[in-house]
């Protein structure tokens, strides 16, 4: 458990984090969202003390960060930054095995830790092992990046808009990869990020960040229902909030007896993509399966129930 | 085929260097002089000796700068350059007998303006065509070896002991041998001190804005010196030094001689050294750093890690520089009584004796070329991402 507590930063008496405090429970994601200039990265940066608090304290499972030495303490938090900072002049077994040599882990059991981490990152160890950042696409050194932050199991990964310079389609993989290999490890990330679409698909829960102040910290759902302020509300877009809302559930949670018609859908398929799917062949119920097992069907008037807001 | 483009190709620069090779010939190729004093007289290049001993060097001379055209085969053209050397080697050591032979007893014989410039034309003709090969470093540096050792086969023959600057080594044999030791002392030595004080400089300089600023406009300053200028200033002060401190003079102190060369050239150093370590430093990627610091590197363990060896080409370029720099400037040591090859410089300026002013200037153009190319190749070396061939 990561406990922040009242942490601010001053630059000439302004704050650029104000009194922050949050609970970041374990094998959770939380998402630090917010403009530019809201103080988020100020605030990823002062939990691994790149940037020294000016007043507050975080605690890592209780014990506070600041009577740990910086470099002790910074090995034991992983940090991956968007454009990613692999060492060119180094492999990307080196790389990814850097904290660990810094460690002074045995170098049979780094070399067991780096192809553990490739395999899981879908990168061939024997093909990858050996080649320079260099010779990697902007996806595989981003995923690189990530392994190498993860390598010696610390007790939380620190993300600065780690996806930043992906495209599209590469980043939406990055997306699902993180959050796969999170569940699998049980990590407990903090992610920062401008893009509120990937707070809400990332996140565990989200942390909104205005002016250096958090403004609200709760799930997804809560943020999008109920928006603390003007700016969070403006932030998880007003037309698009619905959408939002049902990109979070599951078919799975909907599910009822009976029949339906047609292509059916995953399970794991999300309620703006059962409706999209709705809209587009016309249908206003869909079968839904698991593995290839029939669980029943999901009706459009259960999709529009799910998307309505307070009243 | 290459072949074909046979017609732009011959344009530059093999057109330019035979052009200006065959003017050359046509230059004064030796010069015939009653003493080692006045001034010579001309020879052309067909006259030096007899037409059966001085064909055959032309021919090749000719061949050489011909063979220089064929853009598309640098092979052929090194082979052609080659030949033009020795056929210009040739010609000197034939010539400078033949001269002599009858000329009176102190009379002497040098290489004219023709051979000098032939000799330039054919040795950037040569560089010319090797870069289009472009040789890795390893291969550069065997050619760098088999040049000096050819060289040194050459000088070891006696095939030029007839020259007028051969003459005047002979009778300096053991001052040249001391001269080269003193020279390559200053040069090296002065590298050697100004990189032990200049390089933690640069570290620290890296960390500490206030001692950057504060430091580089001083040694821009003290570059700013002109050397003989420099060279002056260090007689008084290190005068000075010698007569108050106590002990100074015992371990070599005084106004003139080693000590204030070697101090001139350390200061001159400092500039080059500092910044480049400094630009070195700087060039890691700020992503780089910055992940370097969050993984939990301490400061020595980043500047070994990371800066230093992702700059160590940077810094390299910058030892390079001084010690081209250095073996230069080492020559201006001689005015002050420093010692080196600027000796003979200087005598020879004092003497009007041409010949012993190349004694001087001949090995530290010599040494300063292989000083270059030496270093080229280990900036290479020390790139930091290893080149692959895809």
């Amino acid at each position: 458990m990561i406990e922040i507590d009242k942490i601010s930063k001053l630059y000439d008496g302004v704050a650029a984090v104000d009194a922050v405090s949050m609970i970041v429970e374990t094998a959770t994601i939380t998402v630090i969202v917010g403009t530019s200039g809201s103080g988020k990265t100020t605030l990823l940066r002062m939990i691994n003390r790149l940037i020294e608090p000016s007043s507050g304290e975080v605690r890592i499972n209780g014990e506070p960060t600041g009577t740990l030495p910086k470099h002790v303490l910074r090995r034991r938090i992983g940090y991956a930054i968007q454009g990613h900072g692999l060492f060119p002049h180094h492999t990307v077994a080196r790389n990814i095995g850097a904290v660990p040599e810094l460690l002074r882990w045995p170098p049979e059991k780094i070399r067991a830790r780096v192809d553990e981490l490739l395999d899981l990152f879908s990168m061939e160890p024997a093909q990858f092992r050996d080649r320079f950042p260099g010779e990697l696409s902007g996806g595989q050194q981003q995923r690189v990046g990530v392994a190498r932050a993860l390598a010696s199991r610390p007790d939380l990964l620190l993300m600065d808009e780690p996806f930043g310079a992906l495209d599209p389609i590469i980043r939406a993989r990055a997306q699902q990869d993180l959050r796969r290999i999170q569940r699998a490890l049980g990590s407990t990330i903090m992610l920062v990020t401008h893009d509120i679409e990937e707070a809400i698909h990332l996140g565990d829960r989200v942390a909104v960040m205005d002016e250096g102040r958090l403004v609200q910290h709760g799930t997804p759902a809560e943020i999008i229902r109920q928006p603390a302020t003007e700016f969070v509300a403006e932030m998880v877009g007003g037309v698009d909030r619905p959408l939002r809302l049902l990109s979070l559930v599951p078919v799975s949670e909907i599910v009822v007896d009976g029949p339906a018609e047609g292509e059916p859908l995953d399970a794991d398929t999300n309620l703006r993509d059962a409706l999209s799917t709705c809209l587009w062949s016309g249908r206003d119920a869909l079968p839904v399966v698991r593995d290839g097992v029939p669980l029943g069907r999901v009706t459009l008037d259960a999709i529009r129930a799910r998307a309505e807001g307070p009243r | 085929m290459r072949m074909r483009d046979a017609g732009p190709a011959l344009l530059a620069p093999g057109l330019l260097f035979a052009g200006l090779g065959f003017a050359a010939l046509l230059a004064p190729f030796m010069t015939l002089a009653a003493n080692r004093i006045v001034a010579g007289e001309g020879v052309a290049v067909w006259r030096v000796a007899d037409p059966v001993v001085t064909l055959p060097g032309i021919v090749a001379l000719a061949a050489g700068l011909g063979l220089g055209l064929l853009t598309a085969w640098p092979r052929v053209r090194i082979a052609g350059a080659a030949m033009g050397l020795a056929g210009l080697v040739w010609l000197l050591s034939q010539g400078a007998t033949v001269l002599l032979d009858g000329a009176g007893q102190y009379a002497r014989v040098s290489p004219g303006a023709g051979f000098w410039c032939l000799l330039v034309i054919l040795a950037l003709l040569l560089a010319d065509a090797l870069s289009q090969l472009s040789p890795g470093p390893l291969a550069r540096a065997l050619l760098l070896a088999a040049v000096v050792g050819t060289l040194a086969l050459l000088l070891q023959s006696g095939a030029l002991s007839q020259l007028s600057v051969m003459r005047e080594y002979a009778s300096r044999q053991d001052a040249f041998g001391d001269a080269s030791l003193r020279h390559l002392g200053l040069a090296f030595g002065s590298l050697a001190v100004a990189a032990a004080i200049g390089l933690p400089l640069g570290v620290l300089c890296h960390r500490r804005e206030t001692l950057r600023r504060a430091l580089l406009p001083v040694l821009s300053f003290l570059q700013t010196i002109p050397s003989l200028a420099m060279f002056g200033i260090m007689i008084p002060l290190l005068g000075w030094v010698a007569d108050t401190v106590p002990g100074a003079q015992s371990v070599g102190i005084a106004g003139i001689g080693f000590a204030p060369a070697f101090l001139a050239l350390v200061l001159y150093s400092l500039l080059p050294v500092v910044a480049n370590m400094l630009a070195g430093l700087q060039s890691a990627p700020p992503a780089v750093i910055e992940a370097a610091r969050g993984m939990g590197m301490t400061d020595r363990q980043r500047l070994f890690r990371v800066e230093l060896p992702l700059g160590l080409s940077v810094i390299l370029a910058g030892v390079r520089i001084v010690l081209v720099q250095n073996i230069g400037l080492a020559v201006i040591a001689g005015l002050i009584g420093g010692g080196g090859f600027g000796t003979f410089v200087f005598q020879g300026l004092n003497q009007t004796a041409t010949d012993l002013i190349l004694l001087g200037a001949l090995p530290t153009v010599a040494l300063a070329l292989s000083a270059a190319i030496v270093m080229d190749i280990l900036v290479e070396l020390t790139r930091p991402i290893p080149e692959r061939t895809p």
